[in-house]
This record gives C-alpha cells, sequence and structure tokens, in this order.
C-alpha cells in the first residue's frame, strides 16, 4: 500500500462498508426519528454469526451471507419490538437510550459467549489481486464494491418500486397521514429494522473479512462511523449517507496516508464536527438551521421528584464521613471513593444534560482533560498537588466549554452526537499531541493526593477528600440552581425559542452551565489522576461518558441527590456481587433498558 | 345495511385529567353530508380523531356500517371504507402529486380500478392534472387541499371524513371546495365534516351538529340551523342565554 490509488481503493472500500451502516441508520431515522446506537453491536453480532456459520457449519461464501442477513435482520426486529414498541409515545429521549441500553447488552452478550479475544474471519477467497495503473486490486475489494452497489440498487427499487417502500416513503415523511392511508407503521418500522440490521450485520461480516480479524470490542467505533456518515449526507437521507460514506471512507484513507494510522479518526471526528457546526443539515440541505425538532421540553420526561429532607441529606453525609471508623473495610472504602469521584462527575453531566438539557454523550472527555492538566501541571511544573488539582478544574472548565462552544446552536439529537465526536476529538488529541501528553505511552508517576505536607493516599484519607469535595461541588451546585440562575437554565431547556424572546442570551447560560459541569468533572478527573498514579488516553474512554449518563437517568435527570445515588449505585452494586463483575456492562444495560420502560424519571424523578 | 352508516354512541373523551367530549352522541345518516360545527377548543378535531381511532375515548363506542370500530388501530378503520382529509390537509411532500394520490389508494390491490379511479381523479380535480409531476410541498394552499381530497377519494371510501377543508384557503378556493364536497356526495359518498366557519358548511351539508365545550348543544337539518339565532352564539362560544 503505497500509491494514490491504493489509497483511494481503500478509502471506497472502507466507504462501502460505512454506506452499508450509515444507510440503515438512515432508514431508521427516517421512519421513527431515533438515532439507533445499537446497530454497531449488530454489526458486530454479523461478524461473529459469519464466523460460527464458517467455523461450524462450513458453509461457503454466499450461505454465509444470506444466514447472517438473516440473522440480523430478525435481531433488528427484535430490537424494534422488545427495545422500542413499548416506548411509543415515551419522552424522545427514551429510544436513544433504550438503543444505547441493549448495545451494552448485545456486546457483553457476544464477549460471554466468543471471549473478548479476537479472531481471524477468513472469507475462503482465492487471494487474486490485479495490477490496475498504479496501484492493485483484490477479489475483497471487488466483492465489497459489487455488495455495495448492488444494497443501493436493491433499496432503491425497494423503496421506489414496491408498495412496503411506498409505505417506508410516506411514512418518513409524515408518520400520521401515512396511517391515515391505511398504512401499517408497526410494520413499516419492522421492516426497516429489519432492512437496516441485515445490511448492518452483512457489514461487520465484510469488514471482518476484509481485515481477516473480528473481535467484540468493535460496535462503539461502527456506531460511530455509521452516525458520522449520516450526519455529513443529511440525517435520515438515504442517498446522502451513501455519499457521506464515500466521502468520510476517502477522508479517512487519506489522512492516514498524510499522517498515519492514528489520524484515521482523527479525521473521521474532525469532517463531523465541521459538518454538524456548518451545515448541520447535511451537505445536500440548503437551510444552515437545524429543523425545530419538536423535543425542547418532550425531549426529556417530565415528572415530580421526590423531595428529599435537609435532615436526610446530612444525616446520610454525616454517616457516610463516619464511616472509615469502621474497622478492616478498606475494600468498601475504596469503592465508595470511587463511587464519589463518578458522584462528582454524575453531578456536571446532570447540570448540563438534565438542568439544561443539552445530553452530553462526550463527558469523559472532561474527566480527561481534568486528568491530564493536573498530572502534567504537578509533574511538569511542580505545582503542589492540591493547587494542580484546583487549576485542572478551571482549565476543564475553560477549554471544556471553549471545545462545546461551536456546538451551543445545534439541538437534541444533534448535540448528543456534536458532543460525542467532541469527547473523542479529545481523547485522540491526547493520543497524538506526544509533545505535550506523552502520547500512547501516558503519564507515569503522578504524585499522589497530599495537602501541606500531609500524605493523603491512604484508603480512609482518600476516602474523606473525595466525600469531602463532593459534598462542596453539590452544595455549591445545590446553590447555584436554587435561585434565578436555575430558572433560566430549565427555561432553556423546555423551550429555547421562548427563552430567547425573553431576552435570554442562550450562549451565555449554556456556557455557564458547560463551565460549572467542566469545573466539576476536571476536579474528578484531576483527583483521579493523583489517586491512580498512571493514566493514558484510555483511562477515560467513551464507556465512562454512557455509564455516566445511565447513573444520571437512573437518579432522575437534573436530580443532584439523584445523581449521587445513582453513581454510588451503578459503582458499588456490581462489586457487591463479586460473581457479577464480568456481567458488569450486560448489568449497565438491563439496568437502563428497565428505567426507560418502567420509571423513565428515574428513581428520584426529574427536576 | 342500515341507515346510518357512521354512529358516535356516548363517548367521553379525556387528556389526562381534562374531559373533552361530554356523552357525545352524532349520527352520520348514509348518502349525506353532515358537518360538525364549533369553536376553537370545542372538541371537533377531537371527535375527528376518536373516529380515525387516532385516539381512544374512555368510554361510548363509534359504529361504522353496523362494525364497532371503537379502538381499532387507524389503518384498520381506514381499510373499514373510511377516507380522511387531514387537518391542514399533510400531504407526503417530498413525494410527487402522482404518488400523493396513489398512497391514497394503499389499503387496495385491485389494480386496473386504481387506474381507474385514478383517471377519474384526474377528471374531478383538472388542477391536479396540471401539477402530477410536481412535489406536493411545492403546491398552493388550495392546490394541496384539492390533492388531498382526491388522495381520500382514491381509497374508494363509503365515509370520507374532513377537518376544516376550507381552513386557509382564499375565497376562490374555498367555493371550488364546497362545490366539490357536494359534488363527492352526489357521487355516492358519505361526508362528515368539521367546521368553524358554520354559514358556509351550512350551506352544502344536509344535517348539523353544534359543539360547544365537548357537548352537542345544537342539531338538526342543515337548512333549520342557518335560520337559527342561537347557532351564532353557540358557534362563536357566546355565553348562554
Amino acid at each position: 500500500m503505497s500509491s494514490w490509488f491504493d489509497y483511494t481503493v481503500n478509502g471506497l472500500i472502507i466507504g462501502n462498508i460505512y454506506a452499508l451502516l450509515a444507510v440503515g441508520l438512515a432508514l431508521i431515522f427516517g421512519v421513527s426519528h431515533l438515532i439507533n446506537f445499537a446497530h454497531g453491536s449488530v454489526y458486530t453480532v454479523g461478524a461473529y454469526v459469519g464466523w460460527a456459520a464458517i467455523r461450524y457449519l462450513h458453509t461457503p461464501l454466499p450461505a454465509t451471507m444470506l444466514i447472517v442477513v438473516a440473522v440480523c435482520a430478525g435481531l433488528g426486529i427484535a430490537i424494534e419490538r422488545l427495545g422500542l414498541r413499548p416506548l411509543q409515545g415515551s419522552a424522545r429521549i427514551a429510544p436513544l437510550l433504550a438503543t444505547i441500553g441493549i448495545s451494552f447488552v448485545l456486546d457483553q452478550g457476544l464477549n460471554l459467549i466468543f471471549t473478548p479475544d479476537p479472531r481471524a474471519l477468513s472469507s475462503g477467497l482465492p487471494n487474486w489481486r490485479w495490477q490496475v495503473g498504479g496501484g492493485t486490486i483484490g477479489i475483497m475489494d471487488l466483492l465489497i464494491g459489487a455488495i455495495g452497489i448492488a444494497s443501493a440498487g436493491v433499496l432503491f427499487g425497494f423503496l421506489r418500486f414496491s408498495k412496503l417502500g411506498w409505505a417506508v416513503r410516506a411514512t418518513a415523511q409524515d408518520r400520521d397521514a401515512a396511517r391515515q392511508m391505511g398504512v401499517d407503521t408497526d410494520r413499516v418500522n419492522r421492516t426497516v429494522f429489519a432492512i437496516a440490521s441485515g445490511l448492518g450485520g452483512l457489514s461487520g461480516m465484510l469488514v471482518g473479512m476484509y481485515y481477516n480479524h473480528i473481535d467484540t470490542a468493535m460496535s462503539f467505533n461502527a456506531t460511530l462511523k455509521g452516525v458520522v456518515a449520516q450526519v455529513i449526507g443529511g440525517m435520515g437521507n438515504v442517498p446522502g449517507a451513501i455519499f457521506g460514506s464515500l466521502l468520510l471512507g476517502l477522508t479517512e484513507s487519506y489522512g492516514v496516508a498524510l499522517f498515519g494510522s492514528s489520524y484515521r479518526n482523527l479525521f473521521a471526528f474532525v469532517l463531523l464536527l465541521a459538518v454538524l457546526v456548518l451545515r448541520p443539515n447535511g451537505l445536500f440541505a440548503s437551510a444552515r438551521q437545524t429543523p425545530p425538532e419538536p423535543m425542547t421540553g418532550t425531549f426529556i420526561a417530565p415528572s415530580r421528584p421526590v423531595r428529599v429532607p435537609a435532615w436526610a441529606l446530612w444525616a446520610g453525609f454525616v454517616a457516610a464521613a463516619l464511616l472509615p471508623l469502621v474497622p478492616d473495610i478498606a475494600y468498601i472504602l475504596q469503592t465508595l471513593t470511587n463511587g464519589w469521584l463518578y458522584a462528582m462527575l454524575a453531578l456536571s453531566l446532570t447540570l448540563v444534560a438534565g438542568t439544561v438539557g443539552q445530553v452530553s454523550l462526550g463527558h469523559a472527555a472532561l474527566l480527561a482533560i481534568g486528568g491530564y492538566a493536573s498530572a502534567l501541571l504537578a509533574l511538569d511544573l511542580g505545582v503542589p498537588v492540591p493547587f494542580a488539582v484546583l487549576a485542572a478544574g478551571f482549565i476543564t472548565a475553560v477549554v471544556g466549554t471553549a471545545l462545546v462552544f461551536p456546538a451551543f446552536r445545534l439541538r437534541g439529537h444533534y448535540i448528543s452526537i456534536a458532543t460525542l465526536g467532541i469527547g473523542e476529538i479529545v481523547g485522540l488529541v491526547i493520543l497524538n499531541w506526544e509533545g505535550l501528553t506523552r502520547g500512547p505511552i501516558g503519564v507515569a508517576g503522578i504524585p499522589p493526593l497530599e495537602a501541606g505536607g500531609w500524605e493523603l493516599d491512604s484508603p480512609r484519607a482518600t476516602y474523606w477528600v473525595t466525600l469531602v469535595v463532593m459534598a462542596v461541588l453539590g452544595l455549591m451546585q445545590a446553590r447555584l440552581l436554587r435561585g434565578h440562575l436555575g430558572r433560566t437554565f430549565r427555561a432553556i431547556r423546555e423551550d429555547d425559542i421562548a427563552a430567547r424572546t425573553y431576552g435570554i442570551s442562550l450562549n451565555r447560560y449554556k456556557g455557564m452551565a458547560f463551565a460549572y459541569g467542566g469545573f466539576a468533572a476536571g476536579i474528578s478527573g484531576g483527583i483521579t489522576a493523583h489517586m491512580y498514579s498512571y493514566i493514558n488516553h484510555e483511562t477515560f474512554t467513551s464507556q465512562i461518558s454512557v455509564l455516566a449518563l445511565t447513573m444520571v437517568i437512573l437518579g432522575g435527570l437534573g436530580n443532584l441527590t439523584g445523581a449521587i445515588i445513582g453513581a454510588v449505585a451503578l459503582i458499588s452494586l456490581p462489586e457487591m456481587f463479586r460473581f457479577a463483575a464480568e456481567y458488569r456492562m450486560l448489568i449497565y444495560g438491563f439496568t437502563l433498558l428497565l428505567l426507560i420502560r418502567f420509571r423513565p424519571q428515574g428513581v428520584l424523578g426529574t427536576v | 345495511m342500515s341507515e346510518t352508516l357512521l354512529k358516535l354512541d356516548g363517548i367521553n373523551t379525556f387528556y389526562g385529567p381534562v374531559q373533552v367530549h361530554f356523552d357525545l352522541t352524532i349520527a352520520v345518516p348514509r348518502g349525506q353530508i353532515v358537518c360538525l360545527l364549533g369553536g376553537n377548543a370545542s372538541g371537533k378535531s377531537t371527535t375527528m380523531k376518536i373516529i380515525l381511532g387516532l385516539i381512544r375515548p374512555r368510554s361510548g363506542a363509534v359504529t361504522f356500517d353496523g362494525q364497532a370500530i371503537t379502538g381499532l388501530p387507524t389503518p384498520r378503520i381506514i381499510r373499514a371504507g373510511i377516507g380522511s382529509v387531514p387537518e391542514a390537509r399533510r400531504l407526503f411532500p417530498a413525494m410527487t402529486v402522482r404518488e400523493n394520490l396513489l398512497m391514497g389508494a394503499f389499503a387496495r390491490s385491485d389494480r386496473a380500478e386504481i387506474a381507474a379511479d385514478y383517471d377519474r381523479m384526474l377528471t374531478l380535480f383538472p388542477r391536479v392534472r396540471e401539477r402530477l409531476a410536481q412535489r406536493a410541498g411545492t403546491l398552493s394552499g388550495g392546490e394541496q387541499q384539492m390533492v388531498a381530497m382526491a388522495r381520500a377519494l382514491m381509497g374508494r371510501p363509503r365515509l370520507i371524513c374532513m377537518d376544516e377543508p376550507t381552513m386557509g384557503l382564499s375565497p376562490l378556493y374555498v367555493d371550488r371546495v364546497l362545490e366539490l364536497i357536494g359534488a363527492i356526495r352526489d357521487e355516492g359518498v358519505t361526508v362528515f365534516m368539521v367546521e368553524q366557519n358554520a354559514s358556509l358548511a351550512l350551506q352544502i351539508a344536509d344535517h348539523g351538529y353544534v359543539l360547544q365545550t365537548g357537548r352537542i348543544v345544537l342539531s338538526g337539518p342543515a337548512g333549520e340551523l342557518i335560520r337559527d339565532p342561537r347557532i351564532r352564539d353557540a358557534y362563536l362560544g357566546g355565553e348562554k342565554r
């Protein structure tokens, strides 16, 4: 692989793979206005079904493909039926979160069945290559290209000429009107999920064969790439999704050619952000404004929160503070310390996602910024640890807000996608900016927690430090939200247009929310870095972002006490059941699904 | 074969704790135009949604041609022979006018008959013929109303439900639409329409009901209602005397 020709072919092949994913996401978004975050998991299932068919049934390639498509289409129908149909009519955020829960369950399920070890997936095709121009084309390239073109053709014919295809298009344009023409929209949903999942599974199998490698961790990246491609082409736009995929594939391939393979995703996410900021409706739409999604207000389930009396909170705090006096519970203290650190993150996220209604899916990036800031200040500049942690809070507030600022004018789904992309970019910058962050090696030898010469690295001391810091941050936030500021934040969440007509500057208030949120998360990240003494670009992954969101939803969006309880519950429950450690993600996934189904407002209710 | 094609019997509807309909009873005789009049928030559009199965009433029954359709899913109600011209028309904006018309026949599978009905619509609605290849979203309000009516008729309904068919139209089109509603009735299709503009609706209707905050306060043959002084008070939502 050296010539431009080869990079172009590679870009188009990857683009074709993305197209098979993105087309399904676009169809689903079209008919149900939902970003299916389980799509990447279906793709991985496709890869493993292909592997199992070849391994155990010794199927030839065409039969393998048929099996993969059939199994994944069935899985798609099940996802629609069990995960989403029961949520019709609930708050718009519910199905989105349900797909996240389903993806956890599927990924962990694959992990349990097949183990996380990577496997080889051979196509069984002869290794023919042809010299073309200045490069070569292999048989796998041709196969993927042909499948991509054939799928697009079949899909076009289906949508244009079949009755069910007409029903899909009509439903996408006006669901109620379609029902009044006699269209069974449940059947349309089912069909769309089956097609999308069939193509998604095929895509996973093909990519596995292309690289002769599959593993259970490939889901998240696949979802991201499909979403990016879809945003480039315009959400819900099927031809746009194909074009966006090819553009994304080529951009990545040329980016790799110019800068090296660790830059692949950086190019993808910078492209995503550029499109979101400059043309949020995709490259084919003329409008620069995102359509006014009927999302504000209804995006989050309204409810009457459970009031926890102040004395109960104080009693809880005192009990927590006295806990270390019980002998021989170092392990419990460690777990709870972790819980308090997550509680700071959850407080931060519940402000941004709950109170102001900007559902961020990239919150772990704030931890990373805080962690690196504090670690590098202490190590490279010799700043005393307490000041380094405090400075990390401020740095995270400034950097985090500046990073999200371009996305302030986005709404609903788009803000979630943008923050997801920003989160990934932060991780990738940390990986690639070796001069500052030491790149993939990570930062080692971070000084432990101390204050004025007092070592605070015993389990008891760190427990107290984190508990007190968390409580102070929570109190500050409660105080902040009690008055005019809290009201303004909630007004923006309920109806940003109405808020604007009352003279509220959205940018200023969103900025304030992200700054305070960044501060709390930065402090949490800073303390974490000093506790671990070693961090790298994978310490704070996007799984933590999703976990934080689950905590916040568990407690009730915008609910401070709820955020703390959610964090402690989700951190300590899997620890309590030691045997359950390897089922951790499965537990998170089911928790999320059950919550959304039966108590979407969270345990303590949204505020 | 009953004389009454559509019957709403003792309907009580709630939006959360708010009651929208109080014991609503309406009968639509076969082959007639029946209009339901009422001001804002009287519950007119909700009545339409009940018939079409978009909302379920808490109690009461909807009967169509002797068959109970209460609580059935919308597509099944449509297949039973009810056509809908929704409020604000709700065409499929990115589909062509031709595709919109054919969507109207979605519940049917008799291809030859569909083609014949399609040709019939083009003679009934000459303006639609000129716009066949155009995207429906680009038409004017009046043209869209024509397409919406033609689309509903493409389903060969026995009853056609129209939600405020003259809303937002220019006076020229209002007259044209009223004329066409009469023509539809003369073709043997029963019409149930919801209107705010009582004097217009009663010109073409055979029978009228007046709905006020969820209750039928007046009903009778259109010719009598149009002369009734109470009609003005009722449909303007005026105070009781």
